[in-house]
């Protein structure tokens, strides 16, 4: 009887929770902002902003994993000045998560913002309302079920991620060993009731997560 | 009193043109802009809420200069204090009925007045249901209500009554009247019916291609100072059939159909779906009261 180590599990959700947290913070706002600027390069924010959905993980990896390293000048300036090494760690691989997720939570929510009639916002105002109350009382519930599978495949696509954390977190045990990685390792070693655990693990939380959310969004329809 | 001078530049159907108004509305008074869609009559609506900013304007309201181009004034629509009902209701899914009116409370106004406004727009039954699940009359109802919840020094109607069938608008009619005159708020509607024109405002801007082609009373301005003492229908026709030496003429007008009659000489001239106008004298009609 083999005993397993659950650690890998436990830090992929921790990942995605810390991950999908931030995101929450920046994405939303930004959405909101991205749907009713009317800047002139609103295109090109675009798609730096859709750009995670293209790229292969190890590209976006690639370069997060130079601007991090202490040789460059940004690693070197987190380093000095801060004493953050964000390269093979917690902390950079929230970083780049954030980055790579951003767009999964952005595009519904920056779609739901567009969608909702302009005269709601219109309205609001001319009752009086502030811009924050507009945007809390007015706004955000009226896209509710937006804001769930934004939040909920921002959270699934963390867990799922792999080609990032490889590039710039390596394979250390309780810091950047996240479930993916164990179970690429695990096989490679062999061990595939190991990495069968993991992935059995992953399989049946990322559906169950799925099905809550089109659950709760069928309801919210209603 | 409101003395608003105004002046855009649109895009419309036909190409861009100029919106360029100036109105003077006493306080208290009932007016209607009227016209035909696309002549600018919700760009000066919206302008007047601070939803829109003109090119060049000079908006006061009762002495408070709410808008000046020229001295960069721009009061937001949070601070003008109007009530606005939107051609869409604008009600916000989110909420209740209830909700809906409650939201528009200014600070430091009692709920007693939301209580009263659900009674006075027949909402008490409604007032736990979400905007979704109500009739066009009913969401028309409940934004008035909203509208008025704010306690509203000027009342803005964008084509209020537009979606509503002829005894639910005619109720409303009412409704608006008597609210209107009770409390004495500046009210303006936009309308492009004459009867509605008739029956609510004292007084009415006619717009044309985004200036104010005619103003004055209902009465002066669609009969032009003179009654007529003909009946004029336009209409279309429907059927052109020989009838011994004349032709059946059937037309539609408006929703009614009429048959009349028409000589040879002038029924050549006609087919099936032509534009006509009827005249015919308006000597010693019956006239019924309708209940």
């Amino acid at each position: 009887m083999m005993t397993y180590d659950i650690q890998p599990l436990i830090l992929t959700f921790k990942l995605a929770t810390v991950t999908t947290a931030i995101l929450l913070i920046i994405a939303i706002p930004f959405a909101w902002w991205l749907a009713n600027t009317k800047i002139r390069f609103k295109p090109v924010v675009e798609s730096l902003v859709s750009m995670p959905l293209v790229l292969p993980p190890s590209v976006l990896g690639f370069y997060l994993l130079l601007a991090f390293s202490p040789e460059h000048w940004f690693g070197s300036w987190l380093d000095k000045e801060l004493g953050i090494r964000l390269a093979f760690s917690f902390a950079g691989l929230v970083i780049a998560s954030v980055i790579f997720s951003f767009p999964f939570i952005v595009h519904p929510v920056q779609a739901a913002f567009q969608n909702l009639p302009k005269s709601l916002t219109d309205a609001a105002k001319v009752l009086g309302k502030s811009n924050v109350q507009i945007f809390f009382r007015v706004l955000l519930p009226n896209i509710k079920p937006a804001l769930i599978s934004g939040t909920v495949l921002a959270f699934a696509h963390t867990v799922g991620e792999f080609g990032v954390v490889m590039m710039i977190g390596g394979n250390l045990p309780n810091s950047t060993r996240v479930a993916s990685i164990a179970i690429y390792d695990e096989v490679e070693s062999l061990h595939y009731d190991v990495a069968n655990f993991y992935a059995g693990v992953l399989v049946l939380s990322s559906f169950a997560i799925l099905m809550v959310v089109y659950m709760v969004n069928r309801k919210a329809r209603k | 009193m409101i003395k608003a001078q105004i002046n855009k530049r649109l895009i419309g159907a036909n190409g861009s043109f100029e919106l360029d108004v100036e109105l003077q509305i006493a306080k208290g008074e009932f007016v209607a802009l009227y016209g035909p869609s696309g002549v600018g009559k919700t760009t000066l609506l919206r302008c007047l809420a601070g939803l829109e900013q003109a090119d060049q304007a000079n908006i006061k309201f009762n002495g408070n200069t709410w808008v000046d181009t020229r001295l960069r004034i721009n009061l937001e629509p949070q601070l003008r204090r109007v009530g606005y009902m939107f051609q869409d209701y604008a009600l916000f899914p989110n909420m209740t009925v209830r909700g809906n009116v409650e939201f528009a409370l200014r600070k430091g106004s009692s709920t007693h007045r939301i209580n009263e406004l659900i009674e006075l727009m027949n909402l008490g039954e409604l007032q736990h249901q979400k905007p979704e699940t109500l009739s066009g009359g009913q969401k028309q109802r409940v934004a008035l209500a909203r509208a008025l919840a704010s306690e509203p020094s000027l009342l803005l109607l964008d084509e209020p009554f537009s979606a509503l069938d002829t005894e639910m608008r005619s109720r409303l009619h009412n409704e608006v009247l008597r609210l209107q005159r009770s409390l004495g708020i500046t009210t303006i509607i936009v309308s492009h019916d004459v009867s509605e024109v008739y029956k609510l405002a004292k007084r009415v801007f006619v717009m044309e291609a985004g200036r104010i082609a005619q103003h004055g009373t209902p009465a002066d301005v669609f009969s032009a100072g003179q009654t007529s003492g003909k009946f004029r229908f336009t209409g279309e026709i429907l059927a052109l059939e020989p009838m011994d030496v004349l032709y059946s003429l059937t037309v539609l007008v408006g929703n009614q159909i009429v048959r009349v009659v028409a000589m040879p000489e002038e029924a050549l001239k006609l087919s099936v779906g032509d534009a006509v106008m009827l005249v015919s004298k308006a000597f010693n009609p019956m006239i019924l009261k309708l209940e």
